[in-house]
């Protein structure tokens, strides 16, 4: 049965890590939904934070295939309940007219207009995926320009980590 | 003691500190100053000249699988680079430990689609345990012996190290480091207790052997866990040799072509124990179905092959030797039942049938069995003539059987014998197929220059014989692009190459002439004209489960 799973990586920043591991997923046929790679605060290392809907044996291939990777130093699946977010950045059509109730709208989901135009917004929301995606929806009558969305990233609750 | 090396030192500095013997390969203008460094330790480190760098990589591959060291290929850049792909894929598929060293154009030259170059570590990514390139000199040494050490911990690997030009030719300070033992390892804190339990729980255990049994060394512990269970034993392909086939536990190959009996008493046990196996789809060939009644407990070094294919009830992870040696003093000896006794009363009722009308393959298989000692290292292509040999060549030692088995390489087998030479310093027995040999013949002259003495069986049968039985079987007897045809005179051939030839085409005549071939000296070609209708039986249909096996047409 297929459900999301979040898993997180510790590896080392160096060219060729992102190649070798798109490139196993891509060669074990794991389907991803979103990768996202930034900074830690090692500046060797980087975190990388894998969402894939998946069922919970494909999810275990995951992590094994990921742990046998020279450059992956640390890997775990995150529990249910951790922190995860993204950001989102949409561009929309909108008269001047309009602005009043897209402003409303943006207070109820704490998103910011960015930047502004005679013709266009862009709205920025970080988040939980489903929220972003609600937002979305609320903005699609408008006519969306052009959006952007980073992917997931994620820390699990409480004192432990990828570390421990 | 420090001194100033080039990095092409620096290499070969790095293979004298891990002990290489050999190294196989093919120079080219990128790699020019490491067969140069080379030059200089020619006494101590022997280069192997293959006529191909496909076959310097078998070579290399069939070194590591007879010697259990890691075999060496170099070659160049470019086309030499990517001359070693299938070498190192089937290097790969199969866990052998390889180091392939090649050269590319200068860092500077790098990225501009330089002459001769190509982006070997990008080819090589997904056949590799891991690849380098080396841009800096002060960084070639400890990117070696990390190599080495990745090559041969945990499950073994090939790893590739591209070295650009510039940087072999570079200078820096070199010391020398004696090579880390690649320590084997166990979880002790694993649950033995359930694994043990599961076993003294089991009425009808059945052992499965596969190639991490050969690559750990596990024979005397997996013989002694057998006697101790009285329980039968049946191997893949790639695990022939790590249990004695004369054992009377033994019962036979599993998979595609294995065993009608062992097939048929699979189906009776209530526990699997998988000691270095990876159930690929020619073993558990409908992994939803397969031992579906019983459990399995699996034993291997790498965890990600647990639960890959098949689901396992427990499991156990590590080398295979280490865990068994820690299981069995935690598992009772069971009293002698009917259950060894009916697998092989099984055994002996479904032998593997002779096959064709003038030439029997297999009898020739035998002969030769019957004339080689147990540790002559027995090579194979990849086809018919391979399952003929998987199936009646009655392997007693590990490390013998040189196969390509999950790559399924046809021209595997006359590089691969090349290495097995060297390794085993006697000569190999080769068997191929009249297709297969015709990718790789260009090595029969390597192996008469080393003076290797290798015995190639060619089982010539004018059509690619296994491509054509599932023509026969699944494809409405629609020969396409199988029948030969090939206006090869092998006696004129073998001559032209230094080597000898004899022909064999009636079973009459086997014990003559493949006694005449192994007590001639020298390289030998044998060419075995057998029919071409001849089939691998039995065979479990692709996809298809156990009760579904073919034993004869």
């Amino acid at each position: 049965m297929k459900n999301k799973h979040i898993i997180t990586a510790l590896v080392k920043n160096h060219s060729g890590v992102l190649t070798r591991i798109s490139g196993l997923f891509a060669r074990r046929c794991f389907n991803i939904d979103s990768l996202v790679v930034c900074a830690t605060e090692n500046p060797e290392l980087s975190r990388m934070t894998i969402v894939s809907d998946t069922d919970d044996a494909v999810a275990e291939q995951m992590v094994k295939q990921l742990e046998k990777l020279v450059d992956v130093l640390k890997v775990r699946e995150l529990e249910d309940g951790s922190i995860s977010r993204e950001l989102l950045l949409v561009k929309i059509k909108l008269s001047a007219a309009q602005r009043p109730e897209i402003e409303s709208t943006c207070n109820i989901y704490k998103a910011k207009l960015v930047d502004l135009s005679a013709e266009s917004v862009v709205v920025e929301l970080s988040g939980e995926p489903n929220k972003l995606d609600a937002l979305i929806k609320i903005l699609e009558p408008y006519g969306i320009i052009e959006l952007s969305r980073t992917g997931v990233t994620a820390l699990e609750r409480g004192r432990k980590s990828i570390n421990d | 003691m420090k001194k100033q090396l080039k990095g092409c030192q620096i290499i070969v500095e790095c293979l004298l500190e891990q002990g290489v013997e050999y190294v196989f390969g093919y120079p080219g203008g990128q790699i020019i100053d490491t067969f140069d460094a080379l030059y200089e330790k020619r006494g101590q480190i022997k280069q192997i000249l293959t006529a191909h760098e496909q076959g310097a990589s078998h070579a290399a591959d069939g070194y590591a699988r007879v010697s259990g060291k890691p075999g060496v290929v170099i070659a160049t850049s470019g086309p030499g680079a990517t001359n070693l792909v299938t070498g190192i894929a089937n290097a790969y598929m199969d866990s052998i430990p390889l180091i392939a060293i090649t050269g590319n154009v200068p860092v500077p030259l790098l990225g501009r689609d330089s002459f001769q170059e190509v982006d070997i570590a990008g080819i090589t990514m997904p056949i590799t345990k891991h690849n380098y390139i080396v841009k800096d000199v002060k960084k070639l040494a400890e990117t070696i012996r990390e190599a080495f050490e990745i090559a041969m911990s945990g499950r073994r690997g090939p790893v590739l190290i591209d070295v650009p030009k510039d940087v072999q030719q570079a200078v820096c300070d070199f010391q020398t480091v004696a090579p880390v033992s690649t320590k084997i390892s166990l979880d002790e804190t694993q649950d033995f207790e359930t694994a043990a339990k599961m076993i003294d729980e089991a009425k009808r255990p059945y052992l499965f052997v596969g190639g991490g049994c050969v690559a750990s060394g596990a024979s005397a512990e997996a013989v002694a866990l057998a006697e101790k269970l009285n329980a039968p034993v049946c191997s893949s392909v790639m695990g022939l040799g790590a249990f004695p086939s004369s054992h009377p536990l033994f019962a036979g190959l599993v998979g595609m072509h294995g065993s009608a009996a062992v097939a048929d008493t699979l189906g009776k046990c209530d526990l699997m124990i998988a000691l270095g196996a990876r159930f690929s789809d020619r073993v558990a060939q409908n992994r939803n179905s397969f031992m579906a009644g019983a459990k399995i407990l699996h034993i291997d070094v790498d965890d990600a092959e647990i639960d890959k294919n098949v689901r396992s009830h427990a499991h156990l992870k590590g080398d295979v030797k280490a865990v068994l040696s820690a299981l069995l003093p935690r598992v009772g000896r069971k009293a002698e039942t009917a259950w060894a006794s009916e697998v092989a009363s099984q055994a002996k009722k479904h032998p593997f049938r002779p096959v064709g009308k003038t030439l029997c393959p297999r009898k020739v298989i035998e002969c030769v069995r019957s004339r080689v000692s147990d540790d002559t290292p027995i090579a194979t292509d990849v086809g018919q003539h391979q399952m003929w040999v998987a199936q009646s060549y009655r392997f007693e030692r590990g490390r013998t059987f040189v196969t390509s088995g999950g790559l399924g390489t046809m021209g595997f087998g006359m590089g691969a014998a090349i290495g097995a030479a060297l390794a085993a310093k006697k000569a190999p027995v080769l068997f191929t197929g009249d297709g297969s040999l015709h990718m790789n013949l260009n090595e029969i002259p390597t192996a008469v220059k080393y003076g290797l003495g290798v015995k190639i069986f060619l089982f010539n049968n004018n059509v690619l014989g296994m491509v054509r039985q599932w023509q026969t079987l699944f494809y409405g007897g629609r020969y396409s692009s199988t029948v030969l045809n090939l206006p090869t005179d092998y006696e004129a051939l073998a001559k032209a190459f230094g080597a000898k030839a004899f022909t064999l085409s009636r079973n009459e005549d086997i014990e003559k002439v493949v006694g005449a071939a192994l007590e001639t000296d020298g390289t030998v070609l044998v060419n075995c004209i057998i029919d071409k209708d001849d089939m691998v039986l039995p065979m479990i249909p692709p996809g298809k489960a156990m009760g579904d096996i073919i034993e004869e047409i």
